[in-house]
């Protein structure tokens, strides 16, 4: 058994809906919405034109910057607008709609790697990137950059398939159905770096997919070993994570890597071995579509861009009752106010909850319990970060308290006995101090460029 | 197929899921702890004393009145539904003898609530504990009423005076009253004659309404732990400390197992130790800091009884850690996930 993080709670995982379905692939809908921004970092520029005609696999979307990633046509038809729709993040994002034709045909630009064994690092890093790879356990994070960025610094290479989160079973099922994808993948990694192993670390509650990994890597003898971890959440953070598997921290501010640790999630592994075995880069998501208000839970895979209605389409539809829609899983999904968003290439979930309403307090008071500074992965005060947040603090909210540091788990607000908003306080706090930060530097720089004014 | 248009949605920050652990949860969790004291002190071998049950009821009633009040006269959300006054009632007259007149109480239940709690902003804002405060004043105006424990085995009439009800010294106050003189060898002796040991855990013993089962209060206290409403820290620490200086400060001629277990049974170490010095609101957050925390009330304790001119000090020992919650909340802080090394340097070196 792998070492523990710190703190963690034990919510119901709810995943016995659908642990037990296999992936199932949903109708291609008749159009889909690609937004040019499913990543962190600079957005795609969309680089074809309404009334283009797209194959899969094509690139319609080129990246604005180096942390970012092209984005490219699910399925094949013709571009029918070019325009912002409403974007699973809030507001709007620039979206290429695309018709299908259900022709299904498929780009040339998709060509398998003639020697997938002998790849640099660099070439790897080359496809992965062509390939549009990002962080596919919800982060979104380049998935090149953070090869580039780890290489010769990296002595843990780490899989991450804890899922920590209730109700999701896309991975589990992955690793059920499509082991060798899997350990492919992994096998590409631990060459990349230069590993002797990679470590895939499994929670307690999906022992199966460990047997089925476990009798794959045997089959291949590949250089990968499956950690079975405790089941509680946050497992899957990747500082966690780092923690559980490796023992090590990853230092204040600073990335899993500068502690030679890199994380991958399970989903990204499969879409590198996708793209250098195949040739075809993301242009497909497994989704868990699950939740109380959904009739009949399922695994979907679906083209990115399918409108979030056709998910629940696929699944009976939603129940009347219904109130609220969330993007990824219970504990750090985005709640959604309507079915017109798309999936992205971080969509791992699509939760429906009906029936009784949330758990929510008219007027909330902090009994100083202290359940919040028992769970925070991060052992941070989230009981003290409150008050002073709600004193309007922010300067001892990030200096004395760490609450930059706060990796928005969830977990103390989930504890909280007396209902506290928490994380989303957290989150305010921290634009507060980047804003001020922000606010900071503009001033400095105004106030450099008169002097360079008044010198000239 | 659904007309997804017509949802009215809810979009809320996460996380989407709470655990069913409520406020309110957590004070009936408290409320259930302090039932088998109570029936242990109602029944009370064989003279049912349901002076016990009317003083806790007349206190609940009177706490939830005054919070109810308070809140009402301020056009103030109204808390009662969380059930923290019904506990601070349950434990103000667990605290109080038995004895005292009803209206006693309803006054300590006014100090409690809306002195020490509502006027620093109700529950989770007060810096001491309210049942603990509440006595606390009690004491130091009826100092008589007060400090009168009927015996054991006496006989309390429900509604009528208490005046002719049979009183007895506490153990504690036997020790108390003895120490420091020559004859506490002979006192010793005298009460462990009075009260075997398993009559001191099982609370056939005088003193205080709900204080004297320790038996009760350790079942009420797992009851809590298995709950997770309390963590051990402070319960052991505190009861730890007793014990370990009661068995080294033990008076010439007396034996240092039976003064540790008289100490420890007798008086309110576990009440205070189990149900007070955990009180949220008035101890530390960090699970270091209760360790300290427990061992400060110990230590004050001990030195209360030892020296001071009450034989008990369990009260004054958690209300004098109360003050000192906000500095143990203040230094001892966790280090947090990734700290740099150096600063772990820099903290060690200060």
């Amino acid at each position: 058994m792998a070492q523990a993080f710190f703190g963690g709670v034990h919510p119901n995982d709810m995943k016995a809906a659908t642990n037990e379905k296999a992936i199932e692939q949903l109708a291609a809908p008749a159009e889909v919405v690609i937004p040019m921004s499913m990543h962190i970092g600079a957005p795609c520029k969309p680089i074809v034109a309404v009334g283009d005609h797209v194959k899969i696999g094509q690139r319609i979307g080129e990246p604005g910057g180096f942390v970012s990633a092209p984005i490219h046509a699910s399925v094949s038809g013709t571009v029918k607008a070019v325009e912002p729709r409403p974007s699973s993040m809030g507001g709007t994002v620039m979206s290429v709609v695309i018709e299908n034709d259900f022709q299904n045909t498929v780009s040339e630009e998709v060509k398998p790697v003639a020697d997938p064994d002998s790849l640099t690092p660099e070439q790897l890093t080359e496809i992965v990137k062509n390939a549009g790879i990002v962080g596919q356990g919800g982060a979104t994070f380049p998935t090149h950059v953070k090869i580039s960025s780890g290489l010769g610094k990296v002595d843990y290479v780490i899989i991450n398939a804890a899922e920590c989160e209730p109700y999701i079973t896309g991975d589990h099922r992955t690793m059920l159905e499509r082991p060798e994808q899997v350990i492919k993948g992994a096998t590409l990694l631990a060459k990349c770096f230069g590993v002797d192993k990679v470590y895939i670390g499994v929670e307690a509650n999906k022992r199966n997919a460990a047997e089925v990994l476990n009798a794959k890597i045997a089959e291949l003898k590949a250089p990968v070993v499956v950690e079975v971890l405790h089941t509680r959440y946050p497992q899957g953070a990747e500082k966690q994570l780092c923690q559980a598997i490796s023992g090590r921290q990853v230092p204040s501010g600073k990335l899993p890597a500068d502690a030679g640790c890199c994380i991958f999630n399970l989903n990204t592994t499969c879409a590198i071995y996708r793209a250098v075995y195949t040739g075809m880069p993301v242009v497909n998501k497994i989704v868990t579509v699950s939740g109380s208000g959904v009739i009949e839970p399922k695994n979907l895979e679906c083209p990115i861009g399918t409108p979030i209605s056709k998910l629940f389409d696929a699944c009976g539809g939603l129940k009347d009752d219904t109130y609220k829609l969330i993007m990824g899983g219970p504990m750090m999904g985005m709640a959604q106010y309507t079915t017109d968003v798309s999936v992205g290439k971080g969509t791992g979930c699509m939760l429906a909850f009906a029936g009784k309403e949330e758990k929510y307090v008219e007027n909330p008071q902090c009994i100083r319990c202290g359940k919040c500074v028992g769970v925070c992965p991060i052992r941070l005060e989230p009981v003290f970060m409150y008050k002073y947040l709600m004193k309007g603090n922010w300067e001892a909210f990030r200096d004395q308290l760490h609450g930059m540091d706060c990796i928005e788990c969830g977990a103390c607000t989930y504890t909280c006995p007396a209902r506290l908003p928490l994380t989303h306080a957290f989150r305010m706090g921290k634009q507060q101090v980047n804003n001020a930060r922000m606010a900071a530097k503009a001033k400095a720089d105004a106030e450099k460029a008169a002097a360079a004014k008044k010198e000239a | 197929m659904t007309d997804y248009k017509n949802l009215k949605l809810i979009a809320s920050s996460s996380p989407h899921i709470r655990s069913d652990v409520n406020t309110r949860s957590i004070m009936l969790d408290v409320i259930i702890a302090l039932l088998p004291a109570l029936a242990m002190s109602v029944w009370n071998f064989g003279h049912w004393n349901f002076r016990a049950l009317t003083m806790t009821v007349v206190s609940v009633i009177s706490c939830v009145f005054w919070e109810w009040l308070y809140r009402k006269l301020l056009k103030k959300p109204q808390m009662i539904g969380d059930l923290s006054a019904v506990v601070t009632g349950m434990l103000l007259a667990f605290v109080c003898p038995v004895t005292i007149p009803y209206w006693m109480i309803v006054l300590g239940a006014f100090f409690s609530i809306v002195v020490v709690k509502q006027l620093y902003g109700g529950i989770g804002c007060n810096f001491l504990n309210p049942a603990l405060a509440g006595r606390a004043i009690l004491v130091a105006s009826f100092a008589g009423a007060m400090t009168t424990w009927a015996a054991a085995d006496a006989v309390i009439p429900v509604f009528s005076s208490t005046a002719d009800v049979v009183t007895a010294a506490t153990p504690l106050k036997m020790i108390g009253d003895a120490l420091g003189s020559e004859n506490i060898p002979q006192t010793f002796a005298e009460l462990t004659g009075k009260y075997s040991v398993a009559d001191m855990f099982l609370g056939k013993i005088g003193g205080s309404l709900g204080e004297t089962s320790a038996l009760m209060l350790l079942l009420g206290g797992i009851y809590l732990l298995i709950r997770k409403v309390i963590s051990w820290q402070i319960p052991v620490a505190f009861i730890g400390t007793v014990a370990i200086i009661s068995l080294i400060s033990a008076p010439a001629g007396v034996s240092s197992v039976d003064y540790m277990l008289y100490s420890v049974l007798g008086g309110g170490l576990f009440l205070g130790a189990i149900f007070m010095a955990t009180d949220y609101a008035t101890s530390p957050v960090t699970k270091l800091g209760q360790l300290i925390f427990g061992i400060g009330c110990g230590l004050i304790t001990c030195f209360i009884r030892r020296f001071g001119s009450y034989p008990e000090g369990v009260c004054y020992s958690i209300l004098i850690m109360n003050c000192t919650t906000w500095l143990l909340d203040k230094y001892i802080r966790p280090v947090i996930y990734g700290a740099p090394k150096k600063e772990k340097k820099e903290a060690a070196a200060k």
